[in-house]
Formats: C-alpha cells, sequence, structure tokens
C-alpha cells in the first residue's frame, strides 16, 4: 500500500523522470564515444563519472572534490535563480546575463573599489537583481516575452561587462583576463574559514554551504509564505491574481529581480575565491547560466532537487576534462549534459507511462 | 558603403530565411525557441558537405549540394522538436533550449572529432575551412577600380523563399490549414484538417529554412567558421524580426533588412573615418543589434500579433 502510493507521488516520478534521463544522456554519450574511438570508449566514460576517484593519492582526490564543490557552488544558484521564476511561471533564460553582470559588478568593486569581499558579493547580488528586473519590467509593462528579452540582455551583458572591465584598473596589461584576486585585491575575497586547510584546495571556502542554506529558504519562501504563494497564484493566472487584489505588476518585477539577485549571488560566490579571471575578449556567455537551466530541470524544479543535480551536473563536467584530449573532446560531457536535458523535457512519458502500469494494476485488481 | 550594403544584404538574408522558418512553426502552433540550434546544425551539415567537397566539382553543383545538405541537416534536427512538442506534448520552450545547447555541443563534438582524427592529436579546434568552396556562392561585379560588390547567390535564395513562402501560407490550402492550426486547432480539427501533420510540416519548414540560414550566416562572408561559437544568437535575432515583423512575409522581410543593418555595422564600421574618430569599443557595436531589438520588441509587443494557440498542446476533443 505505501509502496503505491509512492510511486503516484509527483517527487517520486520527477526522480524516475530524471534518473531516465540522466542514463539515455550517459548511453548516447557512450554510443558518441565509442564512434569517435571505439577502444578507448569504455575508459573514457569511466573517468567521466569518476572525477576525483580517478586520483589514487588521497590529497589529490580531497583537492578535486573541493574543486568539484566550489564550481557546484554558483551552479546551485543559477538552478536556484532559474526554478524560482518557472514555479512563478516564467522562464528566465536571461540567468546568464544576471551571472555575468554578477561578474562585472564584484570584479570591479573588488579590484577597482577595493571594497570588502562582503560588499563586493551585495553589489554583485544587486547588480543581478537590477538586470533581472529589466526583464520583468519590460515583461510586465511592454509585454515582451521574457524568453526574447532574457537572450538579448544576455548578450548585452556580455559586452557591457567586457567594455567594463577592460581598463587598468582590472585588466591585466599583457593579456585580456582581469587582475588576479589574490595579488591586487586580498580584501574582496571570500574568507575559506580554514575549509582550505581541510579539502587541501585554496579556492574551497564556505560558498557551498551558503549555497545550499539560501536553497533550503528559497524552498520555505516558496512553500510556505503568503509572499510566495502570492507570486505563485500571479504566475498561474495573473488576471485572477489581480481580481483577488495581487499587485501582478509589481510582482512580476520581483519574481525576475530575485531570481536575478540569485543568480548575481552565484557569481560572487564563485569569482570571490579567485577561482577564476574573467577574458575580456570573452565572446561568448560563461556556461553556468545555461548548465543552471539543466540542472533546474534535472533537479525537478525543486529547490533540493537542484543542489543535487547541480553536483551532478559538475561532477560529469570536470570528469568530462580528464578524459584523453587527443582522442576525445571535453565537448563530450556537454553533450551528455545537453542531452539529459532534452530527455528531462520528457518528464510526461515517465508519468503516462507509470499511469498506465497503475491502471492496468488497477483492472486486473477489478477482474480478481 | 559598398560594404555596409553587402554585409546588411547578408545578414537580411539570414535573417529572413530564420525567421520565415519561425513563422511557419509558430503559425502551426508550434513555438521554435530551437531555431539557433538549428541554424547550427544547418551551418555544420553545409560546412562538412563544403569541406569533404572533391576537387574539380562545378560550382553550381557545389551550390546545389551544399544548401540541400544544410537543409537537410536542419530539417533532421526540428524532428527534435517536432516529436516531443507534437507526440509528447513536451514544454516547448524547454526542448527549444534544450536543442539551443545540444546542437552546440554536437558541433563541437563532431568538428573536434573530425580534426583530432586527421591531425593525429594535433589540431583540436573545432574549425571548419572551406575556402575554395565558398567561393562558389559568390559572383564579384567590379565597380571601377578595386572596388567591387561581392554578389551572393544566397540573395537569390532568399528572395526565392520569400516569394514562395508568402504564396504558400496566404494562396494555398496548405498555407490556410497550417494558419488555422495555429490559430484555432479545434474548428480546424473539426473541418477535417489533421492538425498533428500540419504542426509537423510546419516545424519541418522551419527546420529547411533554419538550416539554410545557419549556412547562410556562416559561408556568405567567411571561408571558415569556429564551431565553439555557434552563430552567437543570431536565431534570436530572427525571432525578434519574426515579431517585429508580426508574424507576416513582407514586414519580416523589411525588419530583416533594418536588424541587418545594424548587424552589419559591427561588421564595417572600421571602413567609415567617421565612426572611428567617434573612438567607440567595439563591442558597443557588438551590442547595438539587440539593443535595438529589445527597444523594438518593446513598442510593438503591447498589441501582440502572435498566433493564438501557439504553445499550447493539440488534444483532441478539448474545448
Amino acid at each position: 500500500m505505501k509502496k503505491k502510493f509512492k510511486l503516484d507521488s509527483p517527487g517520486m516520478q520527477t526522480f524516475l523522470a530524471s534518473v531516465v534521463a540522466i542514463i539515455a544522456g550517459l548511453v548516447v554519450g557512450f554510443i558518441v564515444l565509442l564512434c569517435i574511438n571505439p577502444a578507448g570508449a569504455p575508459k573514457a566514460i569511466l573517468t567521466i563519472l569518476k572525477n576525483y576517484l580517478n586520483f589514487t593519492r588521497p590529497n589529490l582526490i580531497l583537492k578535486n572534490i573541493g574543486g568539484t564543490l566550489v564550481r557546484t557552488a554558483p551552479l546551485i544558484m543559477t538552478s536556484l535563480a532559474v526554478t524560482f521564476a518557472y514555479k512563478v511561471g516564467m522562464f528566465n533564460i536571461g540567468v546568464a546575463g544576471q551571472y555575468t553582470i554578477g561578474i562585472g559588478c564584484c570584479m570591479w568593486a573588488a579590484l577597482a573599489w577595493d571594497w570588502p569581499w562582503y560588499l563586493c558579493l551585495l553589489f554583485a547580488v544587486v547588480g543581478g537583481m537590477v538586470w533581472g528586473a529589466i526583464a520583468g519590467f519590460l515583461k510586465s509593462v511592454f509585454n515582451v516575452n521574457e524568453v526574447i528579452s532574457g537572450i538579448m540582455l544576455n548578450w548585452i551583458s556580455l559586452y557591457i561587462v567586457n567594455i567594463w572591465l577592460n581598463n587598468d584598473l582590472t585588466k591585466e596589461t599583457v593579456s585580456p583576463g582581469t587582475l588576479q584576486l589574490h595579488n591586487y585585491a586580498k580584501q574582496g575575497m571570500i574568507p575559506t574559514l580554514g575549509l582550505d586547510k581541510v579539502l587541501n584546495n585554496e579556492y574551497f571556502g564556505p560558498s557551498i554551504f551558503v549555497a545550499i542554506i539560501v536553497a533550503i529558504i528559497i524552498n520555505i519562501v516558496l512553500n510556505k509564505t503568503v509572499f510566495g504563494y502570492e507570486l505563485k497564484a500571479t504566475g498561474g493566472n495573473k488576471h485572477a491574481a489581480k481580481y483577488s487584489g495581487m499587485n501582478d505588476y509589481r510582482n512580476i518585477i520581483l519574481t525576475l529581480a530575485i531570481s536575478g539577485a540569485l543568480a548575481g549571488l552565484g557569481a560572487g560566490l564563485y569569482y570571490l575565491t579567485g577561482i577564476e579571471q574573467w577574458e575580456t575578449s570573452a565572446s561568448s556567455l560563461p556556461a553556468m547560466g545555461f548548465d543552471g537551466i539543466v540542472a533546474a530541470f534535472l533537479g525537478g524544479l525543486n529547490p533540493i532537487g537542484v543542489i543535487f543535480s547541480s553536483y551532478f551536473i559538475k561532477h560529469i563536467s570536470i570528469g568530462g576534462t580528464m578524459i584523453d584530449l587527443n582522442v576525445y573532446s571535453s565537448d563530450i560531457s556537454g553533450l551528455i549534459v545537453a542531452i539529459i536535458i532534452y530527455f528531462s523535457a520528457f518528464t510526461m512519458i515517465v508519468r503516462m507511462v507509470l499511469k498506465r502500469l497503475k491502471e492496468r494494476k488497477a483492472e486486473r485488481g477489478e477482474k480478481q | 558603403m559598398i560594404l555596409l550594403i553587402q554585409y546588411t544584404l547578408i545578414y537580411a538574408s539570414c535573417l529572413i530565411l530564420v525567421a520565415l522558418g519561425g513563422m511557419f512553426s509558430e503559425h502551426s502552433g508550434v513555438i521554435n525557441i530551437g531555431l539557433e540550434g538549428i541554424m547550427v546544425i544547418g551551418a555544420l551539415g553545409g560546412a562538412l558537405t563544403m569541406m569533404y567537397m572533391p576537387e574539380g566539382v562545378s560550382p553550381f553543383l557545389i551550390v546545389v549540394l551544399t544548401v540541400l545538405m544544410a537543409a537537410l541537416a536542419g530539417l533532421a534536427f526540428s524532428m527534435l522538436l517536432s516529436v516531443a512538442a507534437i507526440n509528447f506534448k513536451a514544454d516547448q520552450t524547454l526542448v527549444g533550449t534544450a536543442m539551443n545547447i545540444l546542437a552546440t555541443a554536437v558541433a563541437a563534438v563532431v568538428v573536434k572529432a573530425i580534426n583530432t582524427t586527421a591531425s593525429h592529436g594535433d589540431n583540436v579546434s573545432a574549425i571548419v575551412r572551406y575556402i575554395e568552396e565558398h567561393e562558389a556562392f559568390i559572383v564579384r561585379w567590379n565597380l571601377g577600380e578595386k572596388s567591387f560588390f561581392e554578389f551572393n547567390w544566397f540573395f537569390v535564395i532568399t528572395i526565392v523563399a520569400l516569394i514562395v513562402s508568402a504564396v504558400i501560407l496566404y494562396k494555398t490550402k496548405f498555407g490556410l490549414r497550417l494558419y488555422a492550426c495555429g490559430e484555432h486547432p479545434q474548428a480546424a480539427d473539426a473541418a477535417g484538417v489533421n492538425v498533428a501533420k500540419m504542426r509537423y510540416s510546419g516545424v519541418m519548414i522551419s527546420g529547411v529554412l533554419g538550416g539554410i540560414g545557419g549556412l547562410v550566416y556562416i559561408a556568405s562572408a567567411n571561408s571558415s567558421w569556429d564551431f565553439k561559437y555557434g552563430v552567437a544568437g543570431a536565431g534570436f535575432l530572427a525571432l525578434a524580426v519574426m515579431i517585429f515583423g508580426e508574424w507576416k512575409p513582407w514586414k519580416i522581410a523589411g525588419a530583416a533588412i533594418i536588424f541587418g543593418l545594424f548587424r552589419a555595422l559591427s561588421n564595417v564600421y572600421t571602413a567609415f573615418p567617421l565612426l572611428m574618430e567617434l573612438n567607440i569599443p567595439s563591442n558597443v557595436y557588438n551590442m547595438l543589434p539587440y539593443i535595438i531589438s529589445l527597444l523594438v520588441l518593446a513598442f510593438t509587443s503591447k498589441s501582440s500579433r502572435a498566433p493564438k494557440a501557439e504553445g499550447i498542446p493539440f488534444e483532441k476533443g478539448q474545448r
């Protein structure tokens, strides 16, 4: 009896759908590896799945676990941004742009203004928030579809940040990269609180824990508060929400602003560890934004689910960089991730199959 | 100036083809956010065809074969959308986004695999070269000394596609039925139209046009392409063109020329002394088409003329 209830629950169905999508992605990825070079394919797919377990020395394993977790934190944030907006009925494809603006803000604050790390982080949040609010404003006042405006804002943000960080205060003179934080702006780096020693990784700090706490808060806001309920109601039916006294204009803008703030926080949590430089000659958006969409859907659009899906995606994409690059390209894991998101759109099939199974069971029960 | 006109025409051709594709898909009732991905795959099909073209093939044959392969590649890739959206009633925006991510990944993996194998691991880039083959698309018209206009066969293809599209959409039984499926599929169904079939056709047409559009984007002005970059948002610009063009072929053409002009400026502004003197960073010109399209969308989206049933899976018997 209990088992039957579980199979029926939407949570279980989404979980099964995600597992099916992951398996499908891995199978197709394996076939692609076989096509490129059959001899090394089994080893390559195992390398992708093992990630840090490819190392034998314990301190190297720890260091790489740290590296994976540092990169998981911003992904949790961007996928939370997508999840939050989607729960409220909006597809925030502009998350990549909000994340990019967040990068620009925190880098500028740390390098040009020498602000302390908490203010840099705050500035990144504000930047993402404003960028998200623009899309919300365009949607509520001018009825511009947030998917199209999001994409346009993504490209605009890329070029703005390129222009913004391309000067002597923030950029190295010889390369297009921004200045290293640990040489020029130590005050802007998030303190690691000794966690770097635990995992033997200089970049590992409290970011991942912050991300998990934010996920839990978002879960509570969406499911247990009047505010969350109002937002969801507006997303469900704008006119009905307005009729029952909710401010639909405000709610739409607020939703995308919060979503953008989450993405901006992700950018701050990642870039203020000093792990990466922004290339001012970049001609494509950081993958963190689109990966956030993948992680959000793989995690069943559940704030707690995306913690695990984000980890999984980062796990296999970092594993992908460890395969024999003379034979295969590291884009293989990108391909696997892309196939996973395509199949996760098919949650309907899994639901249909489960429903049919249940009906068949019920029929059998009636006959007996 | 000639260069500006030339680039404007190139980008306008690309945008017209892709926006027309989007138009057919949306008139049939399927939102095609995956146009960007379809363009990438079409471009990939065309680029590889040109790369593997044996020497001594006549230019005419090169043009025909390359365009055909780009169209077929786009068509095949668009099936990912139609199967998911029509048969399995999946979320069309999500499927489209997945297709865009998938296309860039597929293109990178395929080209890198080819390059890596051919060079035994020395060349791991995602660049395809088609220096000689791409000349087949170009006819140079001399306009006096040292200046010439590069006429492109893609312009002809675009104009033909535009006229044919307008005729199909407004003057044929097929077009009107397609139109009906995007406005009121239940009524179309009641009148005996097979809605699923119509929607499949709409998406397939968008696959063909999107694929050719992708080829135009990479092959009309470049002799090699790095597939790491996909098509840099051109598919989405085309969607903006489609919205601005109110889902109507002739208005789309007009909108595409305006957008094409701004896109072309970012390529050729260095040829204008006046613009060079302003000393604006090149990134500003890169940004321009996207800013313009946002502004245009802000002023035209208020009274949307989008097909009424787009994005909604068709359920027989639903009211």
